[in-house]
C-alpha cells in the first residue's frame, strides 16, 4: 500500500516537473496563453461580443471595417452580406471550433486509450481485432471519411463530432498501444502482476498514469488538426447550419463577395489561423518539455 | 526482393481492402432513414417508383446479401446508376478521376520541390536565421486552413491583379482530345504546347494551395532526418577522406536523408486526396472529390459511396507501393 502511494506521488510529480519545464519556454507559454485567451473568448462570447451575432440590418450590408472609408467603430471588422457584425460572429464562432475540438479530442482520447491499453496489455485476439480495425480506418483519407459520414448522417454539430471521433480514436489508440507494449515489460508492471493485481487495475491504475505525458502531447497536436477539419466541413456546408456562426462557414459566405468585400472571408480565416498556430506552438513546447529526446 | 514476399504482402492487403469495402457499405446501411425516401425527397413520385428504385439499389435484400452483392459489383466496376447524373456511376468517376489525380500529382511535386531544398538548407545552416525563418514558415503552413489560403490567392492574384485564372482546368478554346484525361499529359502527347502552358497556368494556384501544408510538413521531416544523417559516422568518415562538400551532401547525405521524406510523403497522400475536396470546391476544379461533395447535396448515395471507395482504394494502393519502394531503397529493411 505504501509502495503504491509512493509510486503515484512519483508519477504526479513527473507531470508537474514537465509542466514547469513547459512554463519556462517563454515562446510556447505565450502561445499557450493566446490559445487560452480564445477559450475565454468562447466561454464569455455573449458578454464579450458587441452585438447579437445573428442581428441583421440590410442598411449595413457589406459595411467595411472601421479603418476603411464607410466603416464605423461600432462594427470594427465590418459587416457581412446580411449586415451582421463580423466581430461578434467571429467571437461566437470560436465556440463552435473549440467545442468541436475539445469534444472530439476528449472522446477520441477516451476511446483510443481504452482500446490501446487493451490491445497493448492483453495482446492476442483483442490486439489482433483492434489493430485490424485501426488498419482499415487508416485506409481512408481523413476528410473523405468525414465527408462521407456527414453526407450520410446529415449536418449538425453532434454529427461533426461523431464523424471525426469515428476516425480520430485510432491515433490515440496507436500511441497508447505502443507505450503500453513498452510499459508492460517494465519492473513496476511485473511487480503489480506478482502482487496479484487484476489486469484492469494494472492497465488503468499502474500503466495509464505513467503514459499520460505522450497522450497529452498527442491530444494538443490533434486539437489543431481537428479545428481545421471542423472548419473545412463547415466551409463545404456540411457542418453547423445557419444562423449559427462558424468560422468555416463564414469564410464560405464571403466567397461570393470577393470583389467588393474581402473582409468577410479574410477575418474568420485569420481567427482560425491564429488559434491553430497558437495551439501548434504550444503543443511543440509541450513535446519539447515532455519528451527527453527533444531536450537540448 | 523475392517475388513470393511481394505476393505475401499482397495477401495481407486483402483483409484491409475487405474492411474498407465493409466500412463504405456500412456508411450507407447504418444511416438512419430510408435512402430511397431521402433520394426522392421533394420529387413527386408514386409508391411504385419508390419500390422500383429500392429494387434497383438492391435495398429489398437482407444486409449480408447486399454486402456481397456490393463487393461483387465493385470488383466488376458496377456501382449502379448515378441518381443525379442519370448514367452509370463508373462513367462519372472515370470522367472526373483524372482531374483529381493530375492535381494531386502536381501538388505533390510542388510540395517535394519546395520541401527538399529548403529542408536541406535549414539542416545545413542549423540555428541560422534561414533555419528559423524556414521553421516559422513551415509552422504557419501547417496552421493555415487550405480553403482560406486558396480564397486569399484567388482574391489577390486572380480578382485584383488579374494574373491568374479564377477557376477551371484550361481555356475552352485550347482543349485537346482526351487521351488520359490529364490535360498536362494529353497536351504534350498532342504536341500542343499552348494548351500545356495554359493548363499549367490554371493548375498552379490550386496545386500550391493543396501542396502548401504538405510541403511544410515534409520540410520539417527532411530537415530533421538530414540533421540526423549528417551526424553519422560514415559522413564523418567521408569528410575525413576529403570528399567535396557538395558531393558529400548530395551522394552520401541526401540519399539516406530522403528515406523518411519519401515515406511520409506516401503516408500523407491521404491528406492530399482529402484536401482535394476543399481545393476542387474553391477553384472550381472538375475532379472526383468535388463530385463527391456535390453528390452529398444532391443525395446521390451510389455516387458518394463509390467515390469514397475509389479514393480509399487509391490511398491503400499508394501506401502499398510506397511500402515496397521503401524496402527497395533501404537495404536495412529486409522483406
Amino acid at each position: 500500500m505504501t509502495v503504491r502511494a509512493l509510486d503515484n506521488a512519483g508519477a504526479e510529480s513527473i507531470l508537474a516537473i514537465n509542466l514547469r519545464r513547459f512554463g519556462r519556454d517563454r515562446f510556447a507559454a505565450m502561445a499557450g496563453a493566446i490559445a487560452i485567451g480564445f477559450v475565454v473568448m468562447a466561454a464569455f462570447a455573449p458578454w464579450l461580443a458587441p452585438h447579437d451575432p445573428s442581428d441583421s440590418d440590410l442598411l449595413r450590408r457589406l459595411q467595411p471595417p472601421a479603418w476603411i472609408e464607410g466603416g464605423d467603430w461600432a462594427f470594427p471588422l465590418g459587416c457581412d452580406s446580411l449586415g451582421r457584425d463580423l466581430l461578434s460572429r467571429i467571437v461566437h464562432g470560436a465556440r463552435v471550433s473549440l467545442m468541436v475540438g475539445v469534444a472530439v479530442v476528449l472522446l477520441a482520447a477516451a476511446v483510443g486509450t481504452a482500446a490501446g491499453l487493451a490491445a497493448g496489455f492483453l495482446r492476442g485476439a483483442v490486439d489482433a481485432v483492434i489493430s485490424r480495425v485501426v488498419d482499415v480506418l487508416l485506409g481512408f483519407p481523413y476528410l473523405i471519411f468525414a465527408i462521407g459520414l456527414m453526407g450520410m448522417m446529415g449536418p449538425g454539430i453532434e454529427n461533426i463530432v461523431l464523424a471525426l471521433v469515428y476516425k480520430e480514436w485510432t491515433i490515440a489508440c496507436r500511441v497508447i498501444r505502443g507505450e503500453t507494449l513498452a510499459a508492460r515489460e517494465l519492473d513496476y508492471v511485473e511487480a503489480a502482476r506478482a502482487a496479484g493485481a487484476s489486469p484492469a487495475h494494472i492497465m488503468f491504475r499502474e500503466i495509464l498514469p505513467n503514459i499520460l505525458s505522450p497522450l497529452l502531447v498527442v491530444a494538443t497536436t490533434r486539437m489543431a488538426t481537428i479545428i481545421i477539419l471542423e472548419a473545412s466541413l463547415s466551409f463545404l456546408g456540411l457542418g453547423v447550419q445557419p444562423p449559427m456562426a462558424s468560422w468555416g462557414s463564414m469564410v464560405a459566405d464571403g466567397r461570393s463577395y470577393m470583389l467588393e468585400a474581402w473582409w468577410i472571408s479574410a477575418f474568420p480565416g485569420i481567427a482560425i489561423f491564429l488559434l491553430v498556430l497558437s495551439i501548434n506552438l504550444a503543443s511543440q513546447g509541450l513535446r519539447d518539455a515532455f519528451d527527453p529526446r527533444y531536450r537540448p | 526482393m523475392r517475388f513470393g514476399v511481394v505476393l505475401e504482402r499482397l495477401a495481407q492487403l486483402i483483409p484491409v481492402l475487405f474492411g474498407v469495402c465493409l466500412v463504405v457499405f456500412l456508411m450507407v446501411t447504418l444511416t438512419p432513414g430510408d435512402p430511397v425516401e431521402i433520394m426522392l425527397g421533394n420529387e413527386r413520385s408514386t409508391p411504385e417508383q419508390a419500390e422500383e428504385l429500392r429494387r434497383q439499389m438492391g435495398l429489398h435484400l437482407p444486409p449480408h446479401e447486399r454486402f456481397f452483392a456490393f463487393i461483387g459489383n465493385a470488383v466488376t466496376g458496377d456501382f449502379g446508376r448515378s441518381f443525379f447524373h442519370r448514367r452509370p456511376v463508373i462513367e462519372v468517376i472515370a470522367e472526373r478521376l483524372p482531374a483529381t489525380l493530375e492535381l494531386t500529382i502536381v501538388a505533390m511535386t510542388i510540395a517535394l520541390g519546395l520541401a527538399i531544398p529548403l529542408g536541406i538548407l535549414a539542416a545545413l545552416k542549423r540555428g541560422s536565421w534561414l533555419d528559423r525563418v524556414a521553421t516559422m514558415v513551415s509552422l504557419a503552413g501547417v496552421s493555415m486552413p487550405g480553403f482560406w489560403f486558396g480564397i486569399m490567392l484567388i482574391m489577390l492574384f486572380a480578382v485584383h491583379l488579374g494574373w491568374m485564372p479564377v477557376s477551371g482546368r484550361v481555356d475552352y478554346a485550347l482543349e485537346v482530345p482526351r487521351l488520359t484525361g490529364m490535360i498536362l499529359f494529353d497536351s504534350l502527347a498532342h504536341g500542343r504546347f499552348d494548351t500545356f502552358r495554359d493548363a499549367l497556368h490554371h493548375i498552379l494556384m490550386p496545386a500550391l494551395t493543396l501542396g502548401l501544408a504538405m510541403s511544410a510538413l515534409l520540410m520539417r521531416v527532411t530537415r530533421a532526418s538530414m540533421i540526423e544523417v549528417l551526424q553519422q559516422d560514415y559522413i564523418l568518415f567521408a569528410e575525413a577522406k576529403g570528399i567535396g562538400r557538395a558531393r558529400l551532401i548530395l551522394r552520401h547525405g541526401l540519399r539516406n536523408a530522403l528515406i523518411p521524406t519519401v515515406t511520409v510523403a506516401a503516408l500523407e497522400t491521404g491528406y492530399l486526396l482529402g484536401g482535394n475536396t476543399i481545393v476542387e470546391t474553391v477553384f472550381g476544379w472538375p475532379g472526383l472529390a468535388r463530385v463527391i461533395v456535390e453528390g452529398i447535396f444532391s443525395r446521390d448515395y451510389p455516387l458518394v459511396q463509390a467515390g469514397v471507395l475509389v479514393i480509399a482504394l487509391i490511398y491503400v494502393g499508394v501506401n502499398f507501393v510506397a511500402d515496397l519502394l521503401y524496402t527497395l531503397i533501404n537495404p536495412r529493411v529486409k522483406l
